[in-house]
């Protein structure tokens, strides 16, 4: 056991990487994915098709070709990201915003359309009818969906590891090649630090959901 | 909820502002890919030689990515097929009326559905030799694969058997058929029919997540156009880099598009089919939904 107290530092480190890494994708992920969410429902033609075709493209893309091609491919276009934590956050968030805008289109059209006619009805317009009647309801419907968004992609910043992020996986690889005889309690070390994210937030998600239930 | 109870039908003026917005949003969608072109033009990237290179047999490219795609094909197909069995194993006896089956199953399926794939493979690659199970980067992308899939498959083959109407499950028990009766002649062919379509959606995302063999060393797609790169540059310089990696994206793309297709046609044929569509609308567990998004996806 004394390789984990040897190796705190280095654990406690990428642990810190892997939920910075999962922390700020993620709020770009938010950001970007609701930016196309409302392209998709726009009356604007192009916008619909564009925010159509990119989440296609990127949920039918590995993530690890996302970070391939951000980290190798866009030098080509003369663009380059300043850090490798840097390059997995874009690679991250541009991925998991194509799920998230799922989630929050599905979201959407889970609000009986009776809502939305009934918030014309009353003379609201679009943008008036998209903030105040439809989107509240489809937020509280999006809470477990974004929930498991968020447990995929804190499993999902494992990749970085292959792209030299020194996360929690690549102490993984580190600590093995240190440590052959002990390999048992480095993946139990490592895996526990993956649960410490992702079971609370369990736990979390399904608070939330009893609370903002809306019953139908 | 279609898009157009959000907003009226259009009037004049509303008909011109969205012909503005459309061309501006067009312009600007056009901008952005026009400025992509520019810059991989000016670098030389767009020259036909370049990207002759992918479909000239004799500079081993396509040869070399008809391996690679068979050898993605080859351990997803493992994978798929090995996930799917024990999935549905699973889902089975996590419905156990006995405790001593559901509660180990549950903390099974529970277990790999918390932990990243990739530290699954890795898992399988590192420690499994250590006590005489040396089953190489083939084995155990496959069987990391195989493990973290198991579990998602199982949790989608559960819900898929909830979602079969109560009354059937009754009335199966009151004509007197045992349990095992009750579940593989009543519940199972009905949950199958209805699972398909999502089914297919996981095995999708189990095909994109054979990508990782690229960390462990097994020679997927992304690896043998990274060590087609390595080779090229070494006899070429930097030239046909770009080219290679989008040939590589390119058929990740094309075959997980025909998969979703085929997943998407599927679900049709079951909504339209009349023993199927009897029952109500299926509400599936949202992570399963989402697909775990990679590693996770």
């Amino acid at each position: 056991m004394s390789f984990l107290a040897d190796n705190f530092t280095l654990l406690r480190d990428a642990f810190l990487t892997t939920l910075s890494l999962a922390v700020v994708s993620g709020i770009c992920a938010l950001v970007i994915g609701t930016l196309l969410t409302a392209m998709r429902v726009s009356p604007v033609a192009p916008l619909r098709g564009a925010a159509g075709f990119y989440v296609e493209v990127f949920r039918n893309t590995p993530l690890t070709v996302v970070f391939f091609f951000l980290a190798f491919g866009i030098v080509q276009i003369d663009l380059q990201f300043p850090s490798r934590f840097i390059t997995a956050v874009a690679a991250l968030s541009l991925y998991t915003a194509a799920f998230v805008s799922e989630a929050l289109r599905s979201g959407i059209n889970s609000v009986p359309p009776g809502q939305a006619e009934a918030a014309r009805a009353l003379g609201l317009d679009f943008r008036q009818t998209l903030t105040s009647i439809v989107l509240p309801q489809a937020f509280r419907t999006v809470v477990p969906p974004l929930g498991n968004v968020w447990i995929a992609l804190a499993k999902n910043t494992s990749i970085a590891a292959g792209f030299a992020v020194t996360d929690l996986t690549a102490a993984l690889q580190r600590l093995t090649n240190q440590n052959a005889d002990q390999l048992l309690v480095v993946f139990l070390a490592i895996v526990c630090g993956y649960l410490v994210i992702t079971l609370p937030s369990a736990w979390l998600i399904g608070v939330i959901e009893r609370r903002t239930a809306v019953l139908r | 909820m279609t898009a157009n109870v959000l907003f009226d039908i259009p009037g004049p003026r509303a008909r011109r502002r969205h012909r503005i917005g459309t061309f501006v949003g067009g312009l600007v969608v056009l901008a952005l890919i026009g400025l992509g072109l520019w810059r991989l033009g000016s670098n030389g990237q767009l020259e036909a030689e370049r990207w002759a290179v992918l479909f000239d047999s004799s500079s081993g490219v396509p040869q070399a990515f008809g391996r690679a795609l068979v050898d993605t094909l080859q351990v997803a197909a493992v994978g798929m097929v090995a996930a799917t069995v024990l999935g549905a194993l699973l889902a089975v006896g996590r419905l156990s009326d006995h405790a001593w089956v559901r509660v180990p199953v549950t903390t099974v399926i529970e277990f790999f559905r918390a932990v990243p794939l990739l530290i699954l493979i890795l898992f399988c690659l590192l420690y499994l030799p250590t006590v005489g199970l040396d089953i190489g980067p083939f084995g155990a992308l496959a069987l990391g694969l195989t493990l973290y899939n198991m579990a998602v498959l199982a949790e989608i083959f559960r819900a898929g058997i909830l979602s079969v109407d109560r009354g059937q499950r009754e009335a199966a028990f009151a004509i007197g058929m045992r349990k095992y009766q009750v579940m593989t002649l009543v519940l199972l062919p009905q949950a199958v029919r209805r699972m398909l379509p999502v089914l297919i959606a996981q095995l999708v995302v189990l095909l994109k997540d054979s990508s990782l063999g690229f960390i462990v060393g097994y020679f997927e797609l992304l690896r043998q156009a990274r060590s087609l790169v390595e080779f090229f540059n070494f006899r070429f310089g930097d030239r046909y880099t770009f080219q290679i990696y989008v040939a590589a994206a390119v058929i990740y793309i094309v075959v997980n598009v025909l998969l979703s297709l085929l997943a998407r046609y599927v679900e049709r044929r079951t909504r339209t089919n009349r023993k199927t569509a009897a029952t109500e609308e299926l509400e599936l567990p949202a992570d399963v939904q989402m697909g775990g998004g990679g590693g996770t996806v």
